[in-house]
């Protein structure tokens, strides 16, 4: 069972890696490549935390084999801030206080951002559908919905950074 | 000194970003699993498939010969420690149980009780070699549900446990560990001058703290016999307690580092890993690191209690209540130490009852050992109680909010428990909730509303911080409770406040056990109150010695000098004539008057001010499913002294919200032969984003005078309404009295058929 | 997660040349969602995984006469955001979009819920609903079957070694022909379908239903297609008497199990309600199509 060679582009750099075939992304992102800001809640996609863009689509880095990363674009929590300027989402969670232990919350802005990727004027009844597969047991949601919220006024133009 | 005049706060009250929020938001905050150590290797554990089981032999002969296997560990590699109460967890626990806890001993006592270990080059190596461990098993009967364990005929765990509190004490071993009691007024007046008598009976499942991250741990274990254990804990003091005692380790050959924690809820109050990663670790010479799957966090660790209720209360017609009864069976999982002692001591602890009697048994069973959960025991006694005051209510038609006004607990009242209490804000919260325009919000079909109240303790103890103040002015705090959800932020504030300078000059750091005194673990909502009581005294103790400074370069008595808005000023006119000293100036020069400038305090904190909430919850519920959606939730409580409002709220959002896990969907389900049927987040059902409202916290602030700020704990309290709340809200909604936890769509089907004959005429 | 080998071929014949030739067991990767969740918890030790999405046509949606091609491996992302097939089976888009969260829709695809053979699969009731066929590629060629003849029970398929589905055709639908699915679930979101149910209904001008299939899912071994569900309709507007006919031959055709997600009777009922539920929202849609 030799590694496989993959090459990709990880947050913009190209790179590449050896993975067994049996790697998830996940693993291949902490394991081997050092990026810890995807976290393994669950294993099983149930909890979102281990969540990434794969050609800007969102998904479970846990569910996703780092053999088939080859010939794509990932985008990981540690790509969403540009440089030292956060992206809102990141903003507004920090202004919100909407983390609290702080281990689901990069999944959750991941997720957060990829739904105002697609659309800066969600109802928080959309935003809460959208991040139904983001679980948090710290914050009850609400703080959590209050950022997204805002951080989509901001994109939009209509609320402050 | 203290700060109670919240007029003349500059930080505290304020909402400033944490200071470890930034690296939770990009990524690079060091959780358990983050961190790797050079030449580790990867562990995992082998778990039984029984729920009990004699061990016949473990053979792991297969396991060492694959290529990239290099120790397997059993329950032969640890010491046997004798039975010995421990007292650096939440809640009752006993080292050898512990240990026994971590490797099973003999025999296994649940589904997914570890038998063996194994390290290995790679992950993928450690699970198929755990294959490959041979384990033969004599299965033997198991018991599941507390008052099946409880008969004489039950399946019997620990041949050596006798009940405790029985006089005599009983000969024959049983599941029965403990009998409590508590008592007050004499029952038969009590129940003499009742008018009304209600009698009813509750139920609840064990359910998970379901913390987002699995318990992880990177541990050395050095020839010299110095370990390090990197792990996510509640208390890296509590780990280094703990691994010291069940490996017989010297506690200074062990450093404790503190990882970030994803969440514990006081499911991380107790080792599980480290234990065995040590042992695999001082087998292979080579650092170890292993991670739970969230499979194994729900077979392997522990929820917290399933029980049985049962309330009687007698009321005059007026509403008063003049007698309560309440017994509390509570599960403990597979070893001893259920929450049931502080289960009945809530029960009734928010009223002034003049006669009460209080019974509660804690059982083992062929479970995972139970582990604290927010407010342990408190929940389940509470949703007894508060439905059936809520039946009471109804029964006498006076509103429940009402009823809870004419027997709230106030000043002066003694809890049949013990205390009599002082500087307590129940009252309040009832009045604000009356007055809440929550209260008013019409009511559509099939919709209804709920009341319930619920109480913690709240506690102190020992902690340590210090003070250092840096030659540029700013400051940094060091203390040993693990930040679990913001304390750093409100630590670096109370000291700001009294230092007298920006929030954004302080910054606090979670330390190791070797860079900072003791702390007991974060739990009981002790760390704000009872570490930030430390950090203050730490700070004052600065402001001391930074006048002392200031007199030295002005040459005037440390008495004649004031410390105001971070400068030193002359006392008046008489100190003499002087430019104020910014603490920066002061620490520049802190060489030429006799050094760095810092202070240590350890304290043993007393006098944690209790906590009282009352809860208003809205629910739809559709007849046709059973499916109960929750509308609007406000939740109202007396938080003393909101140090950092935001962090506060959120405590009371996150209770609120897996109270209602709780009480709609959250549940362990058993197959026949005792094995977890529901080990992960598809079926064990956490509330999601679009289950929940936003729910409104309302922060009432009846200082606690024994805190300087007036700081009460805030993160238990708000888990102990919302079962009831929520089960009454349905009673008002569907005239349907749900008694038995989770109130899921079948069960509340189930009994809208009871009440409610079908109308298809298929059906 | 133990080790296992990994193919991923860029043509039909290569993908069923590995499935064909593999020693051990081999299976057969679009989304994965299912299949490396298995892998995880020791469920299935498979020797291969075969990779399909490099296979041109496996994923993506085309038009081809009066049919939609769905490649086995589109994910439901790509459903939900294609309008044409949204317009023409909402039903078939509702389930599809209903399997786990938004992250799991990125990778979910047909071929996979189908396969994975789940009584509880959201995404089949309403592709049998619309009489879909599956192209099924194998050492013998390819050959055509109903969605509703693939499986056979939980976990069970018709597929033999060296087969999978290339892609799904799904006819479009006629005048005032429209669909719909539903489930019930504890949660709003995230969990398996106690009940979940697709209807798919033919009007006349007046209202009047002309064709009808209901199929439940989650209440038998397999989605079951009920017979007596869609004769209730037939010849019906969607009365009281129709709906409550409707709701008998729906509890009736139920053979569910007791297990974690609900009870035999909670179930029968909630599949009574359901057809109701659905039928109501897949004739409004069909009188406006």
């Amino acid at each position: 069972m030799s590694k496989h060679h993959v090459t990709t582009v990880i947050n913009g750099e190209p790179v590449e890696f050896l993975c067994e075939s049996q790697q998830t992304l996940l693993d291949v992102l902490r394991d081997e490549l050092g990026l810890t800001g995807s976290k393994e809640g669950c294993g099983s996609g149930d909890c979102g935390a281990c969540s990434v863009l794969v050609d800007g689509t969102l998904m479970c880095s846990c569910l996703f084999l780092g053999v088939e990363a080859e010939g794509h674009a990932i985008t990981t929590i540690e790509g969403i801030a540009d440089g030292d300027k956060l992206h809102p989402v990141q903003q507004k969670f920090l202004e919100h206080a909407a983390l609290q232990c702080g281990f689901c919350t990069p999944g959750l802005i991941v997720a957060a951002k990829a739904l105002l990727d697609t659309t800066l004027n969600p109802t928080e009844e959309e935003a809460r559908y959208w991040l139904a597969g983001n679980l948090c047991r710290c914050t009850g949601y609400d703080k959590v919905l209050r950022a997204v919220m805002d951080a989509a006024a901001v994109m939009r133009g209509e609320a402050s950074a | 000194m203290t700060y109670l005049d919240k007029a003349s706060l500059k930080v505290v009250g304020t909402r400033p970003i944490r200071p470890d929020g930034v690296d939770k938001v990009i990524g690079r905050a060091a959780f358990g699993a983050d961190m790797v150590m050079p030449g580790m290797l990867w562990a995992k554990v082998k778990r039984s498939p029984h729920a009990h089981a004699r061990i016949v032999s473990i053979n792991a002969d297969k396991a060492l010969k694959l290529a990239g296997v290099k120790a397997v560990v059993t329950a032969d590699d640890f010491p046997q420690i004798k039975s010995e109460e421990a007292f650096v967890g939440e809640g009752p626990m006993n080292f050898r149980d512990l240990s026994y806890n971590c490797m099973a001993r003999g025999k296994v006592l649940y589904d997914g009780h570890a038998v063996a270990a194994v390290a290995a080059m790679s992950p993928s190596i450690a699970d198929e070699a755990l294959d490959l461990i041979e384990v033969e098993y004599e299965v033997l009967p198991h018991v599941i549900d507390v008052e099946d364990a409880m008969k004489d005929d039950a399946p019997v765990l620990h041949d050596d446990l006798f009940t405790s509190g029985i006089d005599p004490k009983p000969t024959k071993a049983s599941n029965i560990a403990k009998r409590i009691g508590f008592a007050k007024g004499d029952m038969a007046t009590g129940w003499a001058e009742a008018e009304v008598t209600i009698e009813r009976r509750y139920t609840t499942k064990p359910v998970h703290q379901a913390y987002l991250e699995p318990h992880a741990c990177v541990v050395s274990a050095g020839a010299d016999g110095q370990c390090t254990i990197f792990s996510s804990s509640q208390g890296q003091f509590m780990v280094r307690a703990y691994c010291a005692k069940l490996l017989n380790i010297d506690i200074a050959n062990i450093r404790a580092m503190p990882a970030e924690i994803g969440g514990g809820f006081g499911g991380k109050t107790l080792v599980y890993l480290e234990p065995v990663a040590l042992a695999l670790s001082k087998k292979t010479g080579r650092p170890i690191k292993m991670m739970m799957s969230r499979e194994e966090v729900f077979r392997g660790t522990g929820p917290t209690s399933g029980g049985v209720i049962e309330v009687k209360l007698g009321a005059k017609k007026d509403g008063k209540i003049v007698a309560a009864e309440l017994t509390l069976k509570y599960q403990a999982g597979a070893f001893p130490g259920s929450p049931v002692g502080p289960g009945c001591m809530c029960g009734f602890a928010m009223y002034d009852i003049p006669h009460v009697n209080i019974v509660g048994y804690d059982v083992v069973s062929n479970r995972p050992k139970v582990a604290a959960y927010r407010a342990p025991g408190a929940p389940i006694s509470s949703f007894g109680v508060e439905s059936c005051l809520d039946e009471l209510a109804r029964e006498l038609q006076i509103d429940p909010l009402k009823l809870r006004e004419i027997n709230a607990a106030t000043d002066g009242t003694k809890a049949a428990h013990g205390p009599t209490w002082a500087n307590i804000g129940y009252l309040q919260t009832l009045e604000v909730a009356k007055n809440h325009p929550h209260m008013q919000q019409p009511l559509g079909p099939n919709q209804g509303r709920g009341v319930a109240s619920g109480f913690w303790f709240n506690i102190g103890g020992e902690s340590a911080a210090q003070v250092h103040i840096n030659e540029d002015g700013t400051a940094t705090v060091v203390e040993g409770n693990p930040d679990i959800g913001g304390s750093r932020a409100a630590m670096a504030m109370m000291a700001a406040e009294v230092l007298g300078i920006p929030y954004e000059r302080v910054r606090a750091v979670v330390a190791d056990t070797a860079s900072t005194g003791y702390c007991f673990l974060t739990g009981g909502s002790r760390v704000t109150f009872a570490t930030g009581m430390a950090v203050t005294q730490a700070a004052e103790t600065v402001v001391t010695d930074l006048k002392k400074r200031a007199a030295m370069l002005w040459d005037i008595s440390p008495e004649a000098v004031d410390w105001k808005d971070g400068k030193a000023y002359p006392a008046g006119p008489n100190a003499g004539s002087f430019e104020p000293l910014s603490l920066a100036e002061i620490a520049a020069k802190s060489g030429r008057t006799g050094g760095p400038i810092n202070a240590e305090i350890s304290i043993n904190a007393q006098g944690a001010g209790p906590g009282f909430a009352t809860h208003i919850c809205d629910v739809e519920v559709d007849r046709e499913t059973g499916h109960v959606k929750v509308l609007r939730y406000t939740a109202i409580q007396d938080v003393g002294r909101a140090i950092h409002p935001s962090y506060v709220e959120g405590q009371i959002q996150g209770g609120v919200a897996q109270g209602v896990g709780w009480a709609l969907n959250e549940e362990y389900i058993y197959d026949k032969n005792g094995r977890l049927d529901n080990p992960g987040f598809l079926d064990y059902r956490i509330p999601v984003a679009s289950d929940m409202p936003m729910i409104e916290p309302v922060m009432i602030e009846v200082p606690n005078p024994r805190h300087p700020f007036g700081a009460r704990g805030v993160g238990e309290v708000p888990i102990v309404p919302p079962m009831a709340a929520v089960a009454n809200a349905i009673a008002d909604a569907a005239g349907t009295r749900m008694r038995d936890l989770p109130m899921s769509p079948p069960k509340v089907r189930a009994m809208l058929d009871e009440q409610d004959p079908p109308r298809m005429a298929a059906e | 997660m133990p080790r296992v080998n990994y193919t991923a071929p860029t043509t039909v014949d290569e993908a069923v040349k590995a499935l064909a030739s593999a020693a051990g067991l081999a299976k057969v990767m679009s989304g994965g969602t299912d299949l490396l969740v298995q892998l995880k918890s020791g469920r299935l030790k498979p020797e291969l995984i075969v990779d399909t999405k490099r296979i041109p046509g496996l994923i993506g949606i085309r038009e081809e006469g009066g049919f939609f091609i769905i490649g086995a491996a589109t994910p439901g992302a790509t459903l939900s955001d294609h309008k044409g097939l949204e317009h023409a089976w909402p039903g078939i888009v509702e389930g599809a979009d209903l399997i786990g969260s938004t992250q799991i829709q990125g990778r979910a695809s047909l071929a996979g819920n189908l396969c994975n053979a789940s009584p509880a699969a959201d995404s089949v009731p309403a592709v049998i609903a619309a009489r879909a066929t599956c192209t099924i590629a194998g050492p013998n060629g390819r050959r055509e079957v109903l969605a509703e003849a693939v499986c056979t029970g939980p976990g069970r398929t018709t597929l033999e070694k060296g087969e999978f589905i290339v892609e799904f055709k799904i006819p479009k639908p006629k005048a005032r022909q429209c669909d719909a699915y539903l489930r019930f679930i504890p949660r709003t979101e995230m969990d398996i379908a106690v009940v979940g149910c697709g209807v798919n209904v033919t009007l006349d001008a007046g209202g009047t239903c002309t064709d009808a299939r209901v199929v439940l899912g989650a209440v038998a071994p397999t989605a079951v297609i009920v017979d007596d569900a869609a004769r209730a309709l037939i010849g019906h507007k969607l009365d009281d008497a129709t709906l409550a006919k409707l709701d008998a031959a729906a509890q009736a055709a139920c053979k569910p199990i007791t297990d974690k997600r609900g009870t035999i009777e909670y179930r029968t009922k909630v599949a009574g309600v359901l057809a109701r539920r659905v039928a109501a929202i897949a004739f409004e849609r069909a009188a406006t199509r």
